[in-house]
C-alpha cells in the first residue's frame, strides 16, 4: 500500500473511532434505558408500552413538543452554566439554589415596580435574576478560591438555605395579599402584571425563553473558545499548576466561573416565573419550584459533553423525559421517579463512559505515531501558541 | 418562651435528642470517613441513605422485624456501594460528579419504590428504648445517656471502634497508605483497588443503616426525600472532623445538638421563623467548612485514580 493512502486510511478510521467516541453519551443513555426496562419489568409493566407512551407524550404532538420545550429552557440555561464551571473544573451543584435566589430577587422586583412598560421590566428582572444567581453562586466561589472550602459541599448547604429563603418568604412577607386576607394561606406571591410575562407562541405555553436560551448558547460556545476569558477557564480546568505558571489568576478565575455559571441559573429561574407560572410557589421543597431543573440541567450538560451547541439537543431530549413521565405514569402506573432514578444513572454512565473514550483515543494515537497527548491538550497547546 | 429554654426539662430533652439524632450523622461520616481515608470521595451518601430508609422501612414493615429492616438497608447500601467502587476503581469515573449520579439514583428510586409499594403515610413500630439496667435509673444523667434504642448506642460504639480500626490494625495502616500514596502501598504488595472497594461497600452498608435509623428508629415512617441532605452534611462533617472518628463525633454532635434546639424552639413556640431554625444546621456547616480550611488536610490521594504504571 502506497504510504500516502495509508495515512488516508488511517484518517478515515480516525474520524470513524472519533464519532464512535461522540456517540457515547447516546450510548450511555441507552444503557440507562435498558437498565430502565428491567425495572419497568420488575414492576409488572411493558417497557416497550411504557417508553412508548413516553415518546408520545414528549414529542406525539404539537402541544406535547411545545411543553417538552418548554420544560428544556430551564435545563438549558442550568446547562449552559455547567458547561462553563465544569470546564473550569469547578463542580457546581447549586443550580436549585441559583434558581431560587433568581427567581425571589426578579419576583420581588415585578411586584414592587408595576409603572414600567413591559419591554424594560423583563429586561430589568432577567438582570435581577441574573445578579440573585450570581450571589449565589459567588459564595461558594469566594469560599473555594479563597478559604479553601469543597464547592461541592458548600453549594448543595446554598440549595437548602435558598429553600427555607424562599419558604419563609411565601408564607410570610412576600404572600399574595390575596392568601393573606382570604387566611387559606398557600404560600404563594401575588401573580405578576400581565405586560411584564414573556410573550408566548400561543396557544401553547411555550415563551421566548427559548429563543434568549439558545442565543445563550452560541454566546457561550463563542465566550469559551473565542474569549481570552474562556480560554483561562478552561485552562484553569486543565490545570491549575500549568495555568498559575502560565501567569493566569487562578483564584480569580474560579469565581467567575461560579459566578457565570450561577447566572445562567438565576436566569433560569427567573423565566419559570415570568415565562411559565407568573407567580412564585413553593410546596416546601426546592422541587416544587425548580422541578429538579437545577440537577437535570447538568444532566443535560453532561450528556452534551460540556459542549454548549451540542447541550441544546440534550436539553430537549431531557425536558422531552420529563414531559413524557408524567404520560408513562398514566398508561403504566410507574410513578414518574423512574425517570429521575434514570437521570442518575445516565450521568453514572457517562462518566464511566469517558474511560472507555480515553482508552479508544490513546490506542488510535499510538497507532497513528503521534506522541501521548489527549486532542484536548494539543488542542490548548495550539490556542497558547496563538494567544 | 426563650426562657422556657433553660428549664430543666427542656435541657434535659434537647441533650438527649441531640444525642439520638447524631445517630445517622455518624453512621454515615464514619462509613464515608474510611472512603476517603482509602482516596475515594464518595458524594453518594444521600442516594445510599435513601434507599436504605425506605427498603429498610418497608421490610420492616412487611415482616414486623426490624432487624431484618437493618439488614435490608445494609444490603441495598452494599450494593450501591459496590457500584460507586466499580465506576470510581475501574473506570475511572469523576468522584464527584458520579457521586451526584448515585444521589439521583438513589433518591428517584427510593421514591418510586414508596409510590408504588407504599404510596401512603404507614407507621412501623421501629427500635424501642432500652433503659440500661443501672445506669438508665440515674436521675438526668440516665434518661440523657442510657434511655435510647439500640441503634444510638451502637452508633456511639462506632466511634472507638472505628478509630481502633483505623490506627491499630493492619488493615487501618494498608487503607490510610491507599490514600496518602497508593504507588508506594501497591509497591508493597497491597492491592489498592481491593482497599477501595472495601471502604466504598463498608461505607454504603453505614450509610444503608444510617438511612433507616430514621425510618426504623428515630421517626419510625418513610416520607420522600426524608434525609433532607443529611447525607450531604454528613460527606461535610469528615472534612470538619479532620478525617478522624473522634473529630467527627464532635462535628456529629455538634449538628444534632443544634438541630434538636431547633426542633425544641418550634415545639416550645419561640417566635423566631422556623425556616430560620431549619436553615441553621446548614449556615453552620458552611461556616465550619470555612474556619476549618487550615486546620488539617485531607489524604493526599483523595479523588485521584490510580492506575497501575504499564
Amino acid at each position: 500500500m502506497p504510504p500516502k493512502q495509508a495515512t488516508a486510511d488511517l484518517r478515515l478510521k480516525d474520524r470513524a473511532g472519533s464519532i464512535f467516541d461522540q456517540m457515547m453519551p447516546i450510548f450511555a443513555t441507552l444503557a440507562a434505558l435498558l437498565v430502565g426496562a428491567i425495572f419497568l419489568l420488575l414492576l409488572g409493566a411493558n417497557p416497550l408500552t411504557a417508553y412508548g407512551a413516553l415518546a408520545q407524550g414528549a414529542f406525539g404532538s404539537f402541544n406535547a413538543f411545545a411543553e417538552t420545550l418548554v420544560k428544556s429552557i430551564p435545563l438549558l440555561l442550568v446547562g449552559l452554566g455547567t458547561c462553563i464551571a465544569y470546564r473550569g473544573s469547578v463542580t457546581n451543584i447549586g443550580g436549585e439554589g441559583q434558581m431560587i435566589i433568581g427567581a425571589i430577587l426578579s419576583t420581588w422586583f415585578g411586584l414592587t415596580f408595576t409603572e414600567l412598560p413591559g419591554w424594560l421590566a423583563i429586561i430589568i428582572a432577567m438582570l435581577m435574576g441574573i445578579l440573585g444567581g450570581m450571589i449565589w453562586g459567588g459564595i461558594p466561589g469566594i469560599l473555594k478560591a479563597y478559604f479553601n472550602v469543597n464547592e461541592i459541599l458548600s453549594t448543595v448547604m446554598m440549595n437548602a438555605i435558598a429553600v427555607q429563603i424562599m419558604n419563609f418568604l411565601m408564607r410570610g412577607p412576600m404572600i399574595d395579599p390575596v392568601q393573606r386576607e382570604a387566611s387559606s394561606q398557600i404560600p404563594q406571591t401575588a401573580r405578576l402584571l400581565e405586560s411584564y410575562r414573556l410573550p408566548r407562541l400561543s396557544p401553547t405555553r411555550l415563551h421566548l425563553g427559548l429563543l434568549i436560551a439558545i442565543l445563550l448558547a452560541v454566546a457561550v460556545y463563542f465566550l469559551l473558545w473565542r474569549t481570552t476569558l474562556g480560554y483561562r477557564i478552561r485552562a484553569v480546568g486543565q490545570s491549575q499548576p500549568a495555568s498559575k505558571y502560565g501567569g493566569i489568576d487562578v483564584k480569580k478565575h474560579i469565581v467567575v466561573a461560579l459566578l457565570l455559571s450561577g447566572a445562567f441559573a438565576g436566569l433560569a429561574g427567573m423565566m419559570q416565573v415570568y415565562g411559565v407560572n407568573y407567580r412564585m410557589i413553593t410546596d416546601g421543597s426546592a422541587t416544587g419550584f425548580t422541578g429538579n431543573a437545577g440537577f437535570n440541567g447538568i444532566v443535560a450538560a453532561l450528556f452534551g459533553q460540556l459542549h454548549p451547541l451540542i447541550t441544546i439537543p440534550a436539553s430537549v431530549l431531557f425536558g422531552g423525559l420529563l414531559v413524557g413521565a408524567n404520560a408513562m405514569q398514566r398508561v403504566v402506573q410507574v410513578p414518574s421517579a423512574l425517570i429521575t432514578a434514570l437521570n442518575g444513572l445516565v450521568v453514572v454512565f457517562v462518566v464511566s463512559s469517558e474511560f472507555f473514550r480515553k482508552r479508544s483515543q490513546k490506542r488510535r494515537l499510538s497507532q497513528s505515531g503521534a506522541e501521548q497527548a489527549t486532542p484536548e491538550d494539543a488542542e490548548m497547546q495550539q490556542e497558547a501558541g496563538e494567544a | 418562651m426563650i426562657s422556657d429554654l433553660l428549664s430543666a426539662t427542656v435541657i434535659i430533652g434537647i441533650v438527649s435528642s441531640g444525642i439520638r439524632l447524631a445517630t445517622p450523622y455518624l453512621f454515615a461520616s464514619i462509613g464515608e470517613m474510611f472512603g476517603q481515608r482509602s482516596g475515594v470521595l464518595n458524594l453518594g451518601v444521600e442516594g445510599q441513605m435513601l434507599l436504605g430508609s425506605f427498603i429498610g422501612f418497608y421490610v420492616t414493615l412487611k415482616t414486623n422485624n426490624v432487624w431484618l429492616g437493618v439488614l435490608a438497608a445494609m444490603a441495598v447500601g452494599a450494593l450501591m456501594g459496590l457500584a460507586m467502587a466499580f465506576v470510581t476503581v475501574n473506570l475511572h469515573a469523576t468522584q464527584g460528579i458520579s457521586g451526584i449520579g448515585f444521589y439521583l439514583f438513589g433518591m428517584g428510586m427510593s421514591n418510586l419504590l414508596f409510590q408504588k409499594l407504599v404510596g401512603t403515610v404507614e407507621g412501623v413500630k421501629g427500635f424501642q428504648k432500652i433503659s440500661v439496667p443501672l445506669l438508665g435509673k440515674i436521675p438526668v444523667i440516665g434518661d440523657i445517656f442510657f434511655n435510647h434504642n439500640a441503634l444510638v448506642y451502637l452508633a456511639f460504639l462506632l466511634v472507638p471502634v472505628a478509630w481502633f480500626v483505623l490506627n491499630k490494625t493492619t488493615l487501618g495502616l494498608k487503607i490510610r497508605a491507599v490514600g496518602e500514596n497508593p504507588e508506594a502501598a501497591d509497591s508493597l504488595g497491597v492491592s489498592v483497588a481491593g482497599i477501595r472497594y472495601l471502604t466504598v461497600i463498608m461505607g454504603g452498608v453505614f450509610s444503608g443503616i444510617a438511612g433507616a435509623s430514621l425510618s426504623v428508629a428515630l421517626l419510625n415512617v418513610f416520607q420522600q426525600n426524608m434525609t433532607a441532605g443529611q447525607g450531604f452534611i454528613a460527606v461535610a462533617l469528615v472534612y470538619f472532623g479532620s478525617w478522624k472518628p473522634f473529630g467527627i463525633l464532635g462535628g456529629a454532635l455538634l449538628f444534632s445538638m443544634i438541630n434538636a434546639l431547633q426542633l425544641w424552639i418550634q415545639v416550645l413556640g419561640i417566635p423566631i421563623p422556623a425556616e430560620l431554625a431549619v436553615m441553621m444546621p446548614y449556615i453552620l456547616t458552611i461556616l465550619v467548612l470555612t474556619l476549618s480550611f487550615s486546620k488539617g488536610r485531607g489524604p493526599s490521594a483523595l479523588t485521584k485514580v490510580f492506575e497501575r504504571e504499564g
